[in-house]
């Protein structure tokens, strides 16, 4: 059992350690452990990476524990996490060390004035499959049932409160839709 | 104290109520990081986004460790990264003990449904804040336009999008078609 939590937080620190980007990135790493170790079927896999994505949190940690629990219980899943999220800290903690005299240096600022305008193209295209499946029945082909018409409706009316009334909290405009959700049973 | 304990529950309620990933924070980010703590500025934040794309380790982790280290040092970064996957840890962890069939509940999936809508319209918000801040000429729209169309219709990594970024980010500061931090002092 030691040995399975060794391995455990290598793998994680490993995993936190090469995948590049976001949660995503950490799914082709689950895979290999799958085969290599057998701590859990693609199938559970599967499954997993449909519970990471539709609860709170960032799609990456909610894998790390719910495998870290899978295959060695609330330790486990205490071990995994920690391990994704500490090659994070030790490498984010050095940039952030030197970030400020790097800035100071002219061709590094102009290096950030050409990311800054692809990272909101970054953000567009990380959150465009959300749109199309939230918005439209892709299934449906090009017909009238494209679009999601309830659903739709209910994206216009919050986003007309929300830019009229900016005040109002993401965790009031999360709630309302999550109970329009199962007020009208989308 | 104060401070440690601030950046451990205001990233706790970021992991708390972010759906998707690292970008999906973004309106959290801009409430409570940007808005109400101050703790850092949109462009700061921008270029941790940027950092975080060709970093190891998942976006949002990332974010937490550098806005805690500017706050508070290392202890800082490792408490606001903490903090941001407490959620993550807690509710997976009850999931994977008592709900394991947690997506066949029909309450469950017409409340996520609904809480993608409630992405959309934050997503929405939010990119239009960055866009009205961050493409403001020809120089930034090209560059956007082309990592946009090349990140959702090619499969190019990530990485080689962001050095393609940097590289037309000098070329267009010595032609002066985008903005340089710092230009205005100098």
């Amino acid at each position: 059992m030691l040995s399975t939590y060794l391995s455990l937080c290598i793998e994680f620190f490993k995993t936190g350690l090469f995948s590049v980007g976001g949660g995503l990135a950490t799914i082709p790493f689950l895979k290999e452990m799958a085969e290599v170790y057998g701590w859990f079927d693609l199938d559970t896999l599967s499954m997993m990476i449909a519970i990471s994505e539709s609860t709170p949190g960032p799609m990456g940690i909610n894998m790390a524990t719910y495998v870290g629990y899978h295959t060695g219980g609330i330790l486990g899943a205490l071990l995994t996490t920690l391990s994704i999220v500490a090659p994070s800290i030790i490498v984010i903690t050095l940039i952030a060390r030197f970030l400020k005299e790097f800035k100071k240096i002219k061709v590094v600022n102009e290096i950030f004035a050409g990311i800054k305008p692809a990272v909101i193209a970054f953000i567009i295209a990380a959150v465009y499959d959300l749109f199309i499946s939230t918005l439209f029945n892709v299934d449906a082909g090009l017909s009238f049932d494209l679009f999601n018409i309830p659903c739709i409706i209910i994206f216009l009316v919050l986003l007309f409160i929300y830019l009229k009334k900016p005040k109002i909290h993401p965790i009031l405009i999360i709630f309302v839709a999550g109970l329009c959700g199962v007020i009208f049973s989308l | 104290m104060r401070l440690l304990w601030d950046l451990y529950a205001t990233w706790f309620k970021m992991g708390l109520v972010t759906f998707g990933g690292g970008y999906a924070m973004l309106p959290m980010i801009q409430r409570e990081v940007i808005e109400k703590r101050h703790w850092a500025t949109e462009d700061e934040i921008l270029d941790y986004y940027a950092i975080g794309q060709c970093t190891p380790g998942i976006i949002a982790v990332n974010t937490a460790t550098f806005v805690g280290y500017y706050q508070k040092g290392v202890i800082g970064g490792i408490i606001a990264t903490l903090g941001v996957v407490s959620p993550s840890f807690i509710i997976i962890t009850i999931i994977a003990a008592f709900l394991n069939n947690f997506l066949e509940y029909q309450i469950v999936i017409h409340a996520l449904k609904g809480i993608n809508i409630g992405v959309c319209v934050l997503m929405v918000k939010a990119i239009m804040g960055l866009w009205q801040k961050s493409i403001y000429n020809i120089g930034s729209f090209v560059i956007f336009a082309l990592a946009l169309i090349l990140s959702l219709f090619t499969g190019l990594s990530t990485v080689i999008l962001v050095i393609v970024a940097a590289v037309l980010g000098i070329v267009f500061s010595k032609l002066k078609l985008v903005k340089v931090e710092g230009d205005q002092d100098a």
